[in-house]
């Protein structure tokens, strides 16, 4: 603001130097021009001369002013009344003011004279009335002081008002903030719509809040569930252990149970491993990204369940397309796979099939991984990737109900698509990836 | 052999030093790091077990301190903190291998002894034997009693693993990671059929079973007792 109105002040101040400046020059050139004619004159007509011409120019001219004075002082010839009550001296200029008469009337002009000292103490004054110079002078810096002084106020209200706007909507934002920290973590921040920096901001603040959102209800329910859902097998465990003690028990009794119990420990430690990997897939960290070889991984994961397959005479079946790459972090991504495999075989039937298929599907990378089991129902879909959610159909088959939760959430760390279908019959898992440059 | 047990909280170090002895080991305790430096530095024993978390000197530092002063002891770490950053930061400092708690201590104990059978010299050897079972690594040739067996590359893999192990106790971890080199829990029992593929394969039908399920633990290759 300061700026602007500097370099405005200044631009403007340049025009008015010149121009008054041009106008000087020009009058004191004409002045100085006609003191030397009238010098020359004088040299060569002498006195008398000088006092002719003095005489007729003084006559005809409005803004030129002559006088020429004797040593006593007295006007000899010239439009002036009286000699100018400045300090002179032989060669300078002057100016002053004198009165003469404008449209009837008696007015105080302003005038610019060069002096002249012709010897004998004959003196001369050459001059010209500056009173309209002095005019548009005063008019011209009018003029441009009143258009500075309007850009820096059209410039100072601009100013406040579009600070003003930006102030409010960071206000806004402030209080949304201060909402959503006070604990209402759905607000969310207003988008104008003016897609400005400002609107980017909201947007990402946004962005940030979903994640903070569903890290925070992610963790609820992983309490909740932790309290819910491991009290059974921890009471059993308990239980297991109260029989024991009771009754008459030997060695051998008493080893047989512990071995037992480290089985069921080991069971509620996995639970826990479970949640805990949930939960880091969750937490979006940065580290650990790297290209993975996606067609060698579902190889060599196909290989170690093969054996698993066969033992139920599943026929396992893979087309995998060779070096796909993605990004990827690859221990929760095995994971993910692995859980996928091991419902596939634990759902499968005697005798059926699992197909697995990795390829480019519209130049997006794709796993499918579909079975011939009972599948999901279509109303169940969206249940069965919440934590420890078993459906009916399999209570009685191992699992803690963590296994798909896994899968979404390395699904979501990846930015992949997760899709459960109908295979007619059966379940059809798919997984779609972003390209090698999506960010993660 | 002679084990340090360098783990600040009191109970666990009880537990795990009662066990070593119950092994046939001799273990020692240091609560922190700085008492760890000190009676590790005097060379006295065949592997240390560290956990990260201790006070005066942390874990890692510690090991650090100790391989830069030339001391070669296998290490094992212990950690609560279970991601491959953290895992790869302990093998870096000079570790030899790291354990997540809550552990096994079958785990725990088949994994030292497995730290120090490497550290000995081991001569490279392109043939395993054990009783009538041999493999010639060069040749990729699985004989038992003479008899040729035919294995699929995973399999020749599994059983060379074991083979180096003979004798020793074998987790399904263990396997996992070095058989197949991957770090995740399957639920399914993939690595036990896959045992039970490879025991079809070299011990069915022969008098001597060599391949053992130890209950709670893993497996073993040994001579029947």
């Amino acid at each position: 603001m300061v700026l602007f109105g500097l370099s405005v002040f200044l631009l403007l101040g340049f025009v008015y130097w010149t121009t008054a400046g041009i106008s000087t020059a020009q009058t004191d050139e004409t002045i100085a021009a006609e003191i030397t004619g009238l010098s020359e004159q004088y040299r060569a007509n002498g006195l008398l001369g000088i006092i002719e011409i003095v005489r007729e120019r003084a006559k005809n001219q409005r803004q030129s002013l002559y006088l020429l004075i004797n040593p006593l002082r007295q006007s000899l010839a010239g439009n002036l009344n009286a000699w100018p009550d400045v300090e002179t001296r032989d060669g300078g200029w002057l100016e002053f003011s004198y009165r003469r008469p404008v449209g009837g009337m008696i007015k105080t002009h302003r005038a610019r004279a060069r002096h002249l000292v012709l010897d004998r103490g004959f003196q001369l004054l050459v001059g010209r009335d500056i009173q309209e110079r002095i005019r548009i002078g005063n008019v011209l810096q009018k003029s441009l002081t009143w258009a500075v002084a309007l850009t820096i106020g059209l410039g100072l209200i601009g100013g406040l008002l579009m600070s003003r706007n930006l102030l409010r909507r960071v206000e806004v934002i402030n209080s949304t903030s201060r909402e959503i920290m006070a604990g209402d973590l759905q607000r969310r921040v207003p988008v104008t719509g003016s897609d400005d920096e400002l609107d980017r901001l909201a947007e990402n603040l946004n962005d940030m809040l979903e994640q903070i959102e569903r890290l925070v209800i992610g963790i609820r329910q992983v309490t909740d569930n932790i309290a819910h859902d491991l009290r059974s097998p921890l009471n059993r465990l308990r239980s297991r252990l109260e029989v024991t003690l009771m009754g008459n028990k030997n060695a051998e009794d008493y080893k047989e149970s512990l071995h037992q119990t480290i089985g069921e420990v080991e069971g509620i430690l996995e639970t826990f491993n479970a949640l805990l990997s949930i939960s880091k897939a969750e937490a979006w960290r940065q580290e650990n990204i790297e290209e993975v070889n996606l067609s060698e991984l579902v190889a060599d994961m196909v290989e170690l369940y093969e054996p698993v397959a066969e033992e139920k005479s599943i026929f396992l079946n893979q087309v995998v397309d060779k070096n796909l790459y993605i990004r990827a972090n690859q221990q929760l991504l095995s994971q993910a796979f692995a859980n996928l495999l091991d419902n596939a075989v634990k759902y499968t039937p005697v005798a059926g099939n699992i197909n697995i298929l990795v390829r480019y599907k519209d130049s997006v990378p794709e796993i499918i991984i579909a079975d011939s089991g009972p599948g999901i129902p279509e109303e169940d879909r969206e249940r069965v990737l919440e934590r420890f959610v078993r459906l009916e159909t399999s209570r009685n088959s191992p699992g803690n109900g963590l296994g798909l939760s896994l899968v979404r959430a390395v699904a979501q760390r990846h930015r992949a698509q997760l899709a459960l279908d109908d295979n007619l019959p059966g379940l059809r898992v798919s997984m779609s990836f972003p390209d090698l440059t999506t960010p993660l | 052999m002679r084990i340090l047990v360098i783990e600040d909280d009191n109970e666990a170090a009880g537990y795990m030093i009662k066990g070593l002895s119950e092994s046939g080991h001799m273990a020692d305790h240091a609560e922190d790091g700085e008492t760890g430096l000190m009676m590790a530095s005097g060379g006295g024993y065949d592997v240390l077990i560290v956990d990260c978390m201790i006070p005066k000197i942390d874990g890692l530092s510690m090991v650090e301190g100790l391989r830069n002063s030339g001391e070669n002891v296998p290490i094992m770490f212990l950690s609560a903190l279970s991601a491959v950053d953290d895992r790869v930061k302990g093998l870096k400092a000079g570790g030899d291998d790291y354990l997540t708690k809550p552990y096994a201590f079958i785990e725990l104990l088949a994994r030292i002894e497995s730290l120090v059978r490497r550290r000995n010299p081991v001569e490279v050897v392109s043939n395993l034997q054990l009783a009538d079972l041999r493999m010639d690594l060069l040749t990729r040739q699985v004989l038992r009693s003479n008899s040729e067996i035919q294995l699929q590359p995973r399999e020749f893999k599994l059983l060379q693993y074991l083979m180096r192990h003979a004798g020793h106790v074998v987790t399904r971890t263990m396997l996992l990671e070095n058989v197949w080199e991957y770090h995740f829990d399957p639920q399914t029992n993939v690595i036990d059929v896959h045992i039970s593929r490879l025991r079809s394969k070299i011990d069915k039908g022969y008098d001597t079973q060599l391949l053992h399920t130890v209950r709670g633990a893993g497996y073993c290759l040994r001579e029947p007792d």
